[in-house]
């Protein structure tokens, strides 16, 4: 999915000389086409893959044996269970129109959507069957909250995090992804004055104008921001800095790392909603911007700590992933490498100096990968927007043609973003870790974590050797 | 009767045992363990986080030997196992009181 400006959304075309600008509203039949629908149910499928096993295997290898089944399980139950919520009421409070922060329950049960239902892409005339809308915007509600878990991994109770889970799919989740990316579709932006009236049913930061292409807001940002609050008020692990936590498995680390780098494709080309020329551009974008990360990351350890290590590689492409999420449609490729470089090194300082300087136990860097390199990436995509950087500026649907484009307003308008996210998603977690804490508590007993999660909590053991 | 207890790097394990075949010994028990010596441990980096590994993986070879057999299997397992590097390991001998083999009940030298 795609967000855009209050009456304009990029488009791309990069080099596509001659353009016509303020071309008179053209008359188009709403259509689906078979590529479209073909490359969104891949794509689909290649998010569901970034999950299971892609996000447990990436979070289980960086665990002691002891907790591996507990990331498994964690990951695949909370998979299943926002699948099932997305359906019941999900869709229909992020995807129908409601005010600016929440939708309406239109569409509860998926009620009304047959297999003729359309759903708007960022073409004029150009629609996907709704269905597969719905199941690709499952499959993003869906690997969000499984993110989290990775920053208070070892040490809180399985009741706990699917409580948790179920209060920040429905408070966070859900007004975050209708204040980005709920708007009318392009077909409403017949000339100025529907333009404008579709515009003030679009979500809250839409309206704004902030760009978050495929979830560096809605996503990165907002499961980081849980997850630090989360570690923070969970506490560390037992023997935090004085055990040795090491993760059990790089192999498996690699292996999960290189599933959701994969999938990755999923979710960045097919936020794009059409298999067209601009999905090349997000496609070869999200290949630079991770590769340059890895190399970034990689680089920066090896300098700093004298070798390279495969969990490092393994983060760094995972780091430039998250950052070029938001900027995939509107980034040049030249751009998405530098932002990969900076998303690279940053979330290196930030994973391996700035946790211990402030002292939090972010078991798995939930934080310190998606949020910050979500932050980096949502305000950078000001900067690689730029028509003059080689970006594809923003679409004005409007008038039909590329945008004036002006960095430090948009970079306002992505600030808006970060901002909003960071205090909605850090209230709402606050609240439910806090509630929860008190009703049911969250972590499970010294003993429990000493013994390690896979036995106390579901009586099994990853390894017989 | 003797018990020899060689801790040797576990890369060496093959030499020691072909070595001590061909002095006539007959049997060895190996086990995998951990543990340290002068050779001590080493860091391990995990995103910033560093953990000093203070056990390091060692083969312990365990072979009851008679007594005209206990200079020779010193000698050539010192061989076998020498890279002439720190953590090469140590040969430990005590005293055997009893070997008795559980098929035929047969004791002593008679056993091994």
């Amino acid at each position: 999915m795609k967000h855009l400006l209050n009456s304009f959304i990029l488009f791309a075309l990069l080099g596509f000389a001659g353009f016509v600008f303020a071309e008179p509203a053209v008359v188009v039949t709403p259509s689906i086409n078979k590529g479209d629908t073909a490359w969104m149910i891949v794509a689909t499928v290649l998010v569901i893959l970034m999950v299971i096993p892609g996000l447990a295997l990436f979070y289980g290898g960086m665990v002691r044996a002891k907790n591996m089944l507990s990331i498994l399980m964690q990951v695949f139950v909370i998979f299943s269970m926002m699948a099932i919520l997305w359906a019941i009421y999900g869709y229909s409070v992020a995807f129908t129109e409601g005010n600016p922060f929440i939708g309406g329950l239109s569409k509860l049960f998926l009620i009304g959507i047959t297999p003729d239902s359309m759903a708007a892409t960022f073409s004029k005339g150009a629609y996907i069957p709704e269905y597969i809308y719905v199941a690709f915007q499952l499959t993003f509600a869906a690997i969000t909250p499984a993110l989290i878990i990775g920053a208070f991994a070892e040490r809180v109770k399985f009741s706990a995090i699917l409580i948790f889970m179920f209060i920040w799919f429905t408070f966070a989740y859900l007004p975050m992804a209708h204040m980005v990316w709920y708007w009318a579709g392009p077909d409403a932006y017949t000339d100025a004055a529907a333009g404008t009236t579709a515009g003030a049913t679009a979500g809250f930061l839409f309206q704004k104008g902030a760009l978050d292409f495929a979830g560096g807001t809605v996503v990165h940002i907002n499961a980081g921001i849980a997850g630090l609050i989360g570690c923070l008020i969970v506490g560390k692990r037992i023997g935090y800095k004085k055990e040795s936590l090491a993760p059990h498995s790089v192999t498996m680390t690699m292996i999960g790392a290189s599933l959701l780098w994969v999938g990755w494709f999923g979710f960045n080309v097919g936020s794009n909603l059409e298999a067209n020329g601009l999905s090349g551009l997000v496609f070869i974008n999200t290949l630079l911007a991770s590769a340059a990360a890895t190399l970034a990351w990689s680089g920066a350890e090896w300098i700093i700590r004298g070798k390279p290590s495969m969990l490092g590689g393994a983060s760094g492409a995972i780091a430039g992933l998250v950052a070029i999420t938001p900027a995939c449609g509107w980034a040049g490729p030249m751009g998405s490498i530098v932002l990969g470089l900076v998303a690279g090194i940053a979330c290196f300082v930030a994973v391996t100096s700035l946790k211990s300087l402030l002292g939090y136990d972010d078991s798995l860097d939930a934080f310190g990968v998606h949020g910050v390199g979500g932050i980096i990436g949502a305000l950078g995509t000001a900067v690689v927007a730029s028509p003059a950087l080689g970006g594809t500026g923003v679409w004005d649907y409007v008038a039909n043609g590329v945008a004036e484009y002006s960095m430090s307003t948009q970079l306002i308008s992505q600030a808006w973003g970060v901002g909003v996210c960071l205090v909605w998603s850090g209230v709402v977690s606050f609240i439910a870790f806090k509630l929860i804490d008190m009703v049911i508590g969250l972590r499970v007993s010294e003993e429990a974590e000493r013994e390690g999660l896979d036995i106390s909590e579901h009586g099994e053991t990853a390894y017989h050797m | 009767m003797k018990l020899i207890t060689a801790i040797v790097k576990p890369f060496k394990l093959d030499d020691v045992r072909e070595a001590l075949s061909e002095i006539g010994v007959s049997g060895v028990t190996v086990t995998e363990v951990k543990g340290f010596g002068r050779q001590k441990g080493h860091t391990e980096l995990y995103r910033g986080a560093e953990y000093v590994v203070d056990f390091l993986p060692k083969a312990k070879v365990e072979v009851a030997v008679a007594d005209q057999l206990v200079g020779q299997a010193i000698e050539v397992i010192t061989k076998a196992a020498n890279t002439g590097k720190i953590g090469d390991g140590k040969i430990f001998v005590a005293n055997l009181e009893q070997v008795v083999r559980i098929r035929t009940g047969e004791t002593g030298d008679e056993a091994l």
